[in-house]
């Protein structure tokens, strides 16, 4: 199992890198608040809950505060050329890709993970439910699948800043909607039908599908 | 670079054209564009329940097809480049991409002007035109990574994933925004029903603009490939100072 060794090698690499520094966490967790703060403001013209729109909330937060994890993953290869080292380093490029994308995993749910709380308490929600945290789980994966390939494109641009949220954002929308609708369901605590016949199913096929065509074109992103 | 070589110093400009098979493809799309402004304007009946308004949709339905397959041309040379690696497959997949992001720029705007005299509002958050929209979005990011990319060689790699990956994406797009508007069911007037109440004439007209717009398609795609290899000759003289 040397993909599995290195895989897991690259990805405790960037784990222990954000355990050392905590740039990243700390400084997405903070976007994250800022971000259902200024939607308050755009969305809670009348005193009372935000509660109805708060599924679309915590996605648009998760996805902005995601997009900021991802850059940093790559942002941070690409100084003083560790990104050639990594590539030199006698594993595959599945393993690069699968063990960038463990790290970015690990860190958004770690994010998440610690936001929700939060969510659940501005936002009046019921957040304590295994269903949802599957959902999460199954969102973010798609999330860190799509974003990883893209960040690895963005990062060696002149402006990454901008080229993967234009990137990631238009071929995510289906986790997006899924993961909203999915979201809201749970959340109503009605009939979850819907959940386990629809979103979940389509949020795996979703992240099966990019898990392997993802990996496959990985290699070319490094070209040239 | 053969139009070039061919040409020797007594032969017209007029006369090499003419052996162009671009200047007849031309032609042919100008002659069918043509007559089918005649049948679309002259021909075709009034719709009795939309109006002239209607008309629209002649141009509207085989520019968005167009699209679609722009957008899979894009994607199998994005492949075949990633695989041949020869510079044609670049040329074709990026002269797709743009041909196909002009078409569902079209489509779009033709959407907007039908629907605020049909549905009473400009843009409504139907399956297809969120779609649509998504599939123009995707599309605008596959044309910038080229523009961003350092060299020249890493924008063909990258748009050739960008474009698998964005035509792989279109078909799930698709689905969860239908399926997340049968959960929230609107009363919109979908382009199906347009398509139910075709009288035998105006879906023979339909297919006369989609031959129509199909020749124009071509046209722009061989047009713009050429205009890439001669883009890529005219840098590799300016690179090297020589063209072999």
């Amino acid at each position: 199992m040397r993909l599995l060794s290195a895989t897991l090698a690259i990805a405790w690499k960037d784990v222990r890198l954000e355990i050392r520094s905590r740039d990243t966490v700390v400084s997405a967790l903070i976007f994250g608040l800022i971000v259902v703060v200024v939607f308050n403001f755009g969305l809670n013209r009348t005193p009372g809950s935000l509660a109805p729109a708060a599924p679309g909330l915590l996605w648009v937060a998760y996805g902005f505060v995601g997009v900021l994890a991802m850059n940093r993953a790559f942002a941070r290869e690409q100084e003083q050329g560790a990104l050639d080292g990594l590539l030199a380093a006698p594993v595959s490029r599945d393993a690069v890709f699968l063990g960038k994308m463990l790290g970015t995993l690990a860190f958004m749910l770690v994010i998440e993970g610690v936001l929700l709380p939060v969510f659940a308490v501005m936002l009046d929600l019921p957040a304590l439910s295994p269903t949802l945290g599957l959902i999460i789980l199954l969102a973010t994966i798609g999330f860190a699948t799509v974003g990883t390939f893209f960040a690895a494109i963005a990062a060696q641009t002149r402006s990454r800043e901008i080229l993967l949220p234009v990137l990631f954002f238009p071929v995510i929308v289906p986790v997006i909607i899924a993961a909203v609708e999915a979201t809201a369901l749970v959340l109503q605590g009605g009939p979850m039908q819907a959940v386990w016949t629809r979103w979940l199913p389509l949020l795996v096929v979703f992240d099966a599908l990019f898990l392997v065509i993802c990996p496959w074109i990985f290699g070319y992103v490094f070209e040239g | 670079m053969a139009a070039i070589a061919g040409r020797g110093p007594t032969d017209s400009p007029i006369r090499s054209s003419l052996r162009d098979p671009r200047f007849w493809l031309l032609v042919a799309t100008a002659a069918l564009t043509i007559i089918d402004g005649y049948l679309i304007f002259v021909v075709a009946p009034t719709d009795q329940v939309l109006g002239h308004i209607q008309r629209i949709f002649y141009i509207h339905v085989p520019i968005s097809i167009l699209s679609f397959l722009g957008f899979l041309v894009c994607a199998v040379a994005g492949i075949g480049y990633l695989i041949r690696r020869g510079e044609v497959w670049d040329r074709v997949a990026h002269a797709a991409a743009e041909v196909g992001v002009v078409f569902v720029t079209l489509a779009l705007v033709t959407g907007v002007i039908w629907a605020r005299p049909v549905w009473g509002v400009w843009w409504t958050w139907e399956p297809r035109l969120t779609t649509t929209l998504i599939l123009w979005l995707i599309y605008v990011a596959y044309l910038m990574i080229r523009h961003y990319a350092p060299t020249a060689q890493q924008g063909r790699a990258w748009s050739a994933v960008v474009g698998i990956i964005g035509f792989v994406d279109v078909p799930i797009v698709y689905y969860s925004v239908q399926w997340w508007r049968s959960i929230h069911p609107v009363q919109v007037i979908g382009p199906e029903a347009a398509d139910d109440a075709l009288e035998p004439i105006m879906a023979r007209i339909l297919v006369f603009s989609l031959v129509a717009a199909l020749a124009l398609f071509s046209y722009l795609l061989l047009e713009r490939v050429a205009l890439r290899g001669a883009e890529d000759a005219v840098s590799a003289i300016r690179r090297q100072g020589t063209y072999d």
